[in-house]
């Protein structure tokens, strides 16, 4: 741990963290590059540059200002979004498995999602939708698990039981609905970034500019509280009041994440764990979580595009397969 | 005096533990609280210590209801070792006795000079300032409680409660921590432990409340206090009491049923 004073003012820095979180922009921004510049149409690296500023040829505006970089620009505040999300939720509950993906609240949007789909809803209606699904099914969750206090083993237990529940409903929807419907809510529920504009990216982002103060604010006294809910109390922190801080602000990252992308799984599971092995970190680790969920979500993504090309992969299949093989991983070495 | 309890009426959801009960922790005293299984001695502690609201009643921290001050402040002048924490993953000895610093730092203020002092004394005086770099994960039962012992030192408060601190560790590390809380409190703080082992009660503690049934039966000096009728009548044992051969503090030797020395 490296301190930086400043008269009256102090900060605590890991170098490691430090180098990790520089190593992960320097990724991202790499592989931006490579999304934004390759594909069907290659546009070298220096057009996009002019691009961005306006001074492009018509054909590489078109291409990166309208196509590419909404999608990859979606891709990264999304990722971010679902890697606070996960860093929130996996701390609160003291258990890697304590992700939305697992408690539910992926579930509970992307049958909010399906619903607005399959009754013929707008893009808004479908943000929407999966929006309300997801602080529903988390006032669900916590309704069921509820027991003077809730306890991490029986808050994955019962959102993994209604996560099972809405899936279930999903099917059932979508074998209710036309098939149109149904072919794009079946894009919809893999989670991807295909086709997303402006009107996907912006959202997500000034939800993250919002409530990253909150992450701010509330990441010191959830690292206390991870050590219990006595050793937090005893340092003085607000326990309850800190919870449903947490609690609300995972639910929204997560629920407008989803909102833009559809329920991409794993993300939020894998991108805190890798971060805080990759830092050390013993607790949560906001900023390297987000940095490493927009990581982890475009480098998908353009694997997603370009590895079965001109085959197209949605986003959430590529993560799901890393996430689950990262899973397997986690669950074999915790065995020992 | 700093810290008191007056007409507690303490609960879990539905079961009543105590009521209407008064508790006084005399200022520079080691207390240490003892009784049988759930005579309501932890949960006395816990009510103490802020950690469970009661029913009815107040505990009161400095002339005011312990409830209605800043729960920051209140951590600066009240300590609690819980019964069982958590340790974080991969965390340092260095860095969770750091995290005893908490009610002191702010968002802007992470790490002054006074956090560092405070976490390398805290560190010397429990015997762990050699482990600083150590995973927490890797110590002994022993070592470990120290390093607890260690992270609510360092959040320097003149009083500090301890939720049965020796529980789990051997016999050894048991003496060793119990010396170490009579260290602390030759300091000058105001020590409150509750303890199973009511020998070790006797030897170390210089105010003792013994409860049963959610009321105090007794309080005092030991010495004074600890008879063979006090405990027969909180724990249902016979007994005789002996003069401890090394504090000359009493010392409980239960009565024998089947081992009975032969008479001479």
């Amino acid at each position: 741990m490296t301190v930086l004073r400043l008269g009256p003012w102090s900060v605590r820095l890991s170098p490691r963290g430090i180098a990790v979180a520089a190593a992960m922009i320097v990724v991202g921004v790499a592989v931006s590059l490579v999304a934004l510049s390759t594909g069907e149409f290659t546009v070298p690296i220096p057009d996009i540059v002019t691009s961005v500023f306006g001074q492009g040829t018509p054909a590489a505006e078109l291409i990166v200002g309208r196509l590419r970089a909404p999608r990859v620009v979606t891709g990264l505040v999304v990722g971010a979004a679902f890697g606070l999300s996960g860093a929130i939720l996996q701390s609160l509950t003291r258990n890697p498995l304590g992700s939305p993906d697992f408690l539910g609240f992926t579930a509970g949007a992307s049958t909010g999602g399906i619903l607005a789909v399959v009754s013929g809803g707008s893009a808004w209606q479908i943000a929407g939708g999966s929006l309300l699904g997801c602080v529903a099914s988390a006032l669900l969750v916590y309704g069921l698990a509820f027991r003077g206090g809730v306890q991490s083993y029986r808050l994955v237990l019962v959102g993994i039981g209604v996560g099972a529940v809405l899936v279930s409903v999903d099917w059932y929807l979508l074998t209710r609905a036309n098939i149109n419907d149904a072919a794009s809510a079946g894009t919809w529920i893999t989670g991807s970034l295909s086709g997303r504009g402006w009107d996907h990216a912006i959202p997500v982002a000034c939800a993250l500019l919002l409530l990253l103060p909150v992450c701010a604010l509330i990441s010191r006294p959830l690292r206390m509280m991870e050590m219990g809910d006595d050793a937090a109390r005893a340092a003085g922190i607000g326990v309850e009041k800190v919870r449903a801080a947490a609690v609300v602000t995972g639910v929204l990252l997560c629920g407008v994440a989803t909102a833009a992308a559809g329920p991409v799984i794993f993300v939020a599971m894998a991108a805190p764990q890798l971060a805080r092995r990759l830092s050390r970190s013993p607790g949560v680790t906001m900023i390297a979580s987000a940095l490493m969920g927009a990581v982890l979500l475009v480098t998908a993504d353009l694997a997603a595009q370009r590895l079965f090309a001109p085959v197209q992969l949605p986003v959430g299949i590529m993560t799901a397969a890393i996430g689950g093989t990262y899973l397997v991983f986690m669950l074999r070495k915790e065995r020992r | 005096m700093r810290l008191y309890g007056s007409g507690l009426t303490l609960s879990y959801d539905q079961r009543v533990v105590a009521t209407g009960l008064d508790v006084t922790i005399p200022d520079g005293s080691f207390t240490v609280i003892i009784g049988p299984n759930a005579c309501g001695k932890s949960t006395t502690l816990r009510a103490l210590a802020r950690m469970l609201k009661p029913r009815a009643g107040a505990v009161h921290l400095d002339g005011s209801v312990i409830t209605s001050l800043p729960s920051k402040e209140v951590a600066r002048r009240l300590g609690l070792l819980p019964q069982s924490s958590i340790v974080p993953d991969g965390i340092t000895v260095a860095d969770l006795v750091s995290r005893g610093r908490y009610p002191h730092q702010r968002l802007m203020r992470q790490w002054s000079k006074q956090d560092e002092v405070a976490v390398a004394t805290a560190m010397e005086s429990t015997g762990v300032t050699d482990l600083a770099d150590r995973c927490v994960d890797e110590l002994s039962g022993g070592q470990r409680q120290r390093v607890w012992l260690a992270m609510a030192l360092a959040q320097e408060t003149p009083i500090l409660l301890l939720d049965e601190p020796t529980t789990f560790l051997d016999i050894a590390h048991q003496i060793e921590v119990l010396d170490l809380c009579a260290d602390l409190h030759e300091q000058g703080r105001t020590l409150v432990a509750v303890l199973h082992d009511l020998n070790q009660a006797c030897r170390y503690a210089t105010h003792l409340i013994v409860m049963r049934d959610g009321r105090i039966v007794a309080e005092g000096d030991p010495t004074e206090i600890v008879t063979a009728e006090l405990v027969q009548e909180v724990f249902d044992l016979r007994c005789e009491i002996v003069e401890d051969p090394q504090s000359g503090t009493p010392m409980i030797v239960p009565e024998a049923r089947r081992r009975t020395r032969a008479p001479a």
